[in-house]
């Protein structure tokens, strides 16, 4: 089998065997980046000197027998995390500049367990956008074909491992930025319940629904990697004090018995025909494992588009206002008072879409708009949550498309945001609702892969990766390669 | 026509925690600029604040202290606006749901005790400091002092003049320094004061329109303050202007105040909960914990001091301003077998003018309570007289010598003994025949004359009530 497409487990042998070090495995995947990703545009910073001297170090490691099975596997990270001495733009111009002092905690647990870090993933600008089209450093393709976006945020970790220029990416999935480029590139992407890994480091869009997560070409793949992001970090309040799940030993379970829901308004008009075809197909060989699909409701999902684009702007409005020119990141020339140091260091270092959010955030929040809007869809956000209770006392895991279509072409819905919003549709709920959540690829429409999502309950990301692998045992859309990108 | 002002007042507490609320660096005053910052202060992106749970048990301890509900369930929030000296473009406070709910606290002025209720107290984070001096025309930004834990204490407008605006300020200043939760240093900034004064007429029952004044920092400002505003307000009334709602500042080198911003200027701080923080959560056990720990309060102590040692009221609210104070009389009496106004006006009297003049807390006194409660008792028991005891203090401030000692080394001892004072008596009287003859003849006032010449030859240790005794007896025979 060529390198690329190997799975962890095989690499992590191979490594173990000595039949190849990591020194090797890391150039291996170097290569790629620099052949294949002139078009692409998936890595924005390469982290070559420093992620060779790393892998010398697996290296020794798994010659004293203390390799664990990320030992020496080289990944990406997306560029929202940061990285000390290497730098940390998030998809802006504001941060073109920012080196941070400092590892994100997800970084941390990632090299601590091994892991060669090659590079950045590119990004849409502070996570805000669906196509990875609003990138200061530009728009990324999706492998499978270059005239469509790869979704975002997490497009460049996604159009990365499509490519194989990484066995894996890490990601971050406020509104569906894991799994919607995952379901775009055919790639399997997972976020964990809210508070599972830690923010520390992450940098910030909106808090209370920001989530990393793993992205890999498997569920087995994924299911290692989140296994050693996750974990409680005393330095973010909003991490969950339990222990790290096992999330590997449990993926070769039955899934016989197992329930699954068909939420009904997820099978609606704004599904594309051809896409629910193959979402259909793909239930239908989970039914053939033994599970069970009954239909269900969501009765407030609905409403789940808008109020998240009430509170992910409030939230990003304040977290965003650190970006002010004073202490770092992009300050504008020689300004002549404080007012127009903020003003122009701030108009010419966000984006379109940023100041959009920005200016929306700080609109719901202001003196008499607050209960209308924040407020209100606060309370909407907690009947959608509700839902999804309700929902997990009848079955054990959800399931739908990822998105309603398969990926769109570049440009065509970049100026006209509200249909770019409703590409979310279907994920947006999980992240009000704080769940597990994750994309397996499901077949393909018009070349164009698909994705199939799959929604735990709280802290059921086992199950979730368990029943993604049993699917991926009956099927090989996960081992799919696009074209142009197959040569070893 | 007659006026009446409205005062309330919100006070700033600087809590006295080892680190910041929301991050682990130091909060020690005075550091070089920006070395007391980490990450977390700056606002560098992706990092995150972790609440100090110290300063949530300090703000429990106040709000029991003073009687008021603690809310089980506070929130904090973000209060968004941009300055150069706040990192993340937001200070995180609390907006709808404050620790600490409605309490009262009892003040005195003029020998009346008036009960002033206590709105709310919440925590936030201290913003830094811009230093707009020698940057040729730019700003420095200081750091250091970013994410400092206040306590912002808003009482009610529930003051009607100046002097009971300073008791106020006054109680709680000795308050908080009682609970230990805030080192009160004015100069400082670890206490500072806003104060909202407006007027209306006597009897009229809507209030006037207030005035803001920011930033006080020292009780005789605020009185200032507080005294120039009112007068302001008034002119403009009576001169048939208005009031406008609005920011001022006290300049205390010119004593008047001037306006920093209207109501329409203000700032829309879009207030909402933060969503880097859990809502904080006060379990019964830690209600229970903090009541215990609580000490002694201020007025508790003041009126058990009036009825165990017998003092006035006066001398009860001295003694008991400060802890420390309160402590080391305490002690001194315990040392001084009981003389408790004794003590008192030792301790109000020698021992505060010496530490005024090395401008030393009672902490930093060279003479513990100890020393000088013995010193105390040598009066009471007659072994030297007042007037020796001040020589003896004297000797105890510039060295570690009890009283006991520096009395025997240096021969102080009080003469008692009546058969050695009437032979010194006799002596003098056959010295100065003509005097003895003038007091016989009427002139009393010569008693004085001997009791001069006998304390000059015992260097002042004649015992001076044994003296007068002997001598009267002696001049009268």
């Amino acid at each position: 089998m060529t390198m690329y497409n190997k799975s962890l487990k095989q690499l992590s042998t191979s490594l173990q065997n000595k039949d190849i070090s990591s020194v090797e495995l890391s150039q291996y995947f170097l290569e790629r980046i620099k052949q294949y990703d002139g078009e692409l545009n998936s890595v924005i910073t390469l982290n070559e000197e420093a992620a060779l001297l790393a892998a010398a170090q697996a290296d020794k490691a798994i010659q004293a027998g203390g390799a664990g099975p990320l030992t020496g596997i080289p990944l990406l990270h997306k560029d929202i995390f940061c990285t000390e001495g290497l730098r940390t733009s998030c998809g802006s111009k504001m941060l073109d500049n920012f080196i941070a002092p400092y590892n994100a905690t997800a970084v941390d647990k990632l090299s601590q367990a091994g892991t060669i870090m090659l590079g950045k993933t590119n990004m849409d600008e502070f996570a805000m956008g669906s196509s990875n089209e609003t990138s200061f450093y530009g728009a990324v393709k999706n492998p499978w074909g270059l005239q469509t976006v790869p979704g975002g945020s997490s497009g460049g970790s996604a159009a990365a491992i499509a490519a194989r220029l990484a066995p894996l990416a890490s990601g971050t999935d406020t509104g569906g930025s894991i799994r919607q480029p995952a379901a775009f590139c055919g790639i399997t992407g997972i976020k964990p319940t809210y508070g599972s890994v830690s923010r520390y480091g992450m940098i910030a869009f909106a808090s209370s629904l920001d989530q990393a997560g793993a992205m890999a070409k498997s569920a087995e793949d994924a299911a290692y990697m989140l296994q050693a992001m996750s974990g409680f970090d005393e330095k973010d309040s909003t991490s969950v004090n339990r222990p790290v799940a096992d999330l590997v030993s449990g993926l070769a379970d039955s899934i016989k018995g197992l329930k699954i829901g068909l939420p009904k308004e997820f099978f609606s008009a704004e599904l594309d025909d051809a896409v629910r075809l193959k979402v259909d197909e793909a239930i239908d060989a989970i039914k053939s494992a033994g599970a069970e699909v009954k239909e269900i409701s969501l009765p407030n999902i609905n409403l789940s588009v808008p109020a998240y684009y009430v509170v992910a702007p409030a939230e990003c409005s304040a977290n965003l206002s650190r970006f002010d020119g004073v202490r770092f990141g992009h300050r504008c020339d020689s300004p002549k008072d404080l007012e127009d140091l903020y003003t122009r260091s701030r108009g010419e270092g966000f984006g379109e879409e940023v100041k959009r959010r920005v200016m929306m955030g700080a609109y719901v929040l202001s003196a008499g708009y607050y209960d209308a809007y924040y407020k209100k869809a606060q309370q909407v956000r907690r009947l959608i949550q509700q839902d999804f209770v309700n929902a997990f006392k009848e079955v054990d895991i959800i399931a739908s498309a990822t998105a309603p279509s398969t990926a769109f072409t570049v440009g065509d819905k970049a100026g006209d945001p509200v249909s770019m919003y409703l590409s979310d549709i279907f994920t947006i709920g999980v992240n009000l609702a704080g769940l597990p959540g994750m994309s397996v690829p499901c077949g393909f429409v018009n070349e164009m892969p698909v994705g199939l999502q799959l929604i735990g309950n709280y802290y059921e990301e086992s199950r979730l990766l368990n029943v993604a692998h049993q699917y991926q045992q009956l099927t090989d859309w996960h081992t799919r390669v696009p074209t142009g990108f197959e040569q070893e | 026509m007659q006026w009446e002002t409205v005062i309330g007042l919100e006070i700033h507490a600087q809590l006295a925690t080892q680190s910041k609320i929301f991050s682990g660096a130091s909060v020690a005053y005075g550091a070089e600029p920006n070395t007391q910052a980490c990450a977390v202060d700056l606002g560098l992106p992706g990092t995150l604040p972790v609440l100090n749970e110290q300063a949530v048990r300090f703000a429990v301890k106040f709000g029991l202290a003073i009687g008021a509900h603690i809310a089980p369930y506070s929130v904090f929030a973000r209060k968004n606006y941009f300055y150069p000296d706040l990192p993340k473009g937001y200070q995180i406070s609390q907006f709808d749901l404050p620790i600490v709910g409605l309490g009262e606290i009892d003040i005195v002025v003029d020998g009346d005790t008036r009960t002033i209720g206590v709105t709310r107290a919440h925590l936030e984070e201290d913003a830094g400091k811009s230093l707009h001096e020698d940057y040729h025309g730019m700003t420095g930004v200081d750091l250091n002092r970013a994410g400092t834990p206040l306590l912002e204490i808003v009482s009610e407008p529930d003051m009607r003049s100046a002097a009971e605006a300073v008791a106020y300020v006054k109680t709680l200043h000795s308050l908080v320094q009682y609970l230990e939760i805030c080192d009160g240093n004015m100069q400082e900034g670890s206490f500072r004061c806003d104060v909202n004064v407006s007027v209306r007429p006597k009897g009229q029952d809507e209030f006037g329109t207030r005035a803001e004044i920011k930033n006080l920092n020292s009780f005789r400002f605020i009185e200032k303050a507080i005294a120039h505003e009112v007068e302001r307000q008034i002119d403009l009334i009576e001169s048939g202007q208005k009031v406008v709602q609005e920011t001022r500042l006290y300049d205390a080198n010119k004593d008047e105040t001037r306006s920093m911003r209207s109501k329409e200027e203000a700032n829309d701080y879009r207030y909402f909960p933060d969503p880097d923080l859990l809502p904080v959560e006060i379990s019964a056990e830690l209600l229970a914990e903090m009541r215990a720990e609580l000490p002694e309060l201020p007025a508790a102590k003041k009126s058990r001091f009036q009825q165990q040692y017998e003092l006035s009221e006066y001398d009860a609210a001295v003694l008991t301003v400060q802890r420390a104070l309160a402590d080391y009389y305490e002690q001194a009496v315990a040392s001084a077998n009981g003389e408790a106004k004794l003590v008192a006006n030792w301790l109000m009297g020698e021992l505060s003018a010496a530490l005024n003049k090395s401008s030393y807390d009672i902490s930093q006194s060279p003479v513990s309570a100890e020393r000088l409660g013995s010193l105390v008792s040598r009066i009471a028991d007659q072994t030297i007289s007042g007037k020796i005891a001040k020589q003896v203090f004297e000797l105890m401030w510039s060295s570690d010598d009890s009283a006991d000692d520096i009395i025997e080394r240096e021969g102080l001892k009080q003469i008692s003994d009546s058969g050695e004072l009437e032979k010194m008596i006799d002596q003098l009287m056959a010295q100065n025949v003509a005097q003895v003859e003038q007091f016989r003849a009427g002139k009393t006032k010569m008693l004085g004359f001997f009791v001069g010449q006998l304390m000059k030859q015992t260097q002042g240790k004649a015992n001076p009530q044994e003296l007068n005794k002997l001598l009267l007896a002696k001049l009268n025979a």
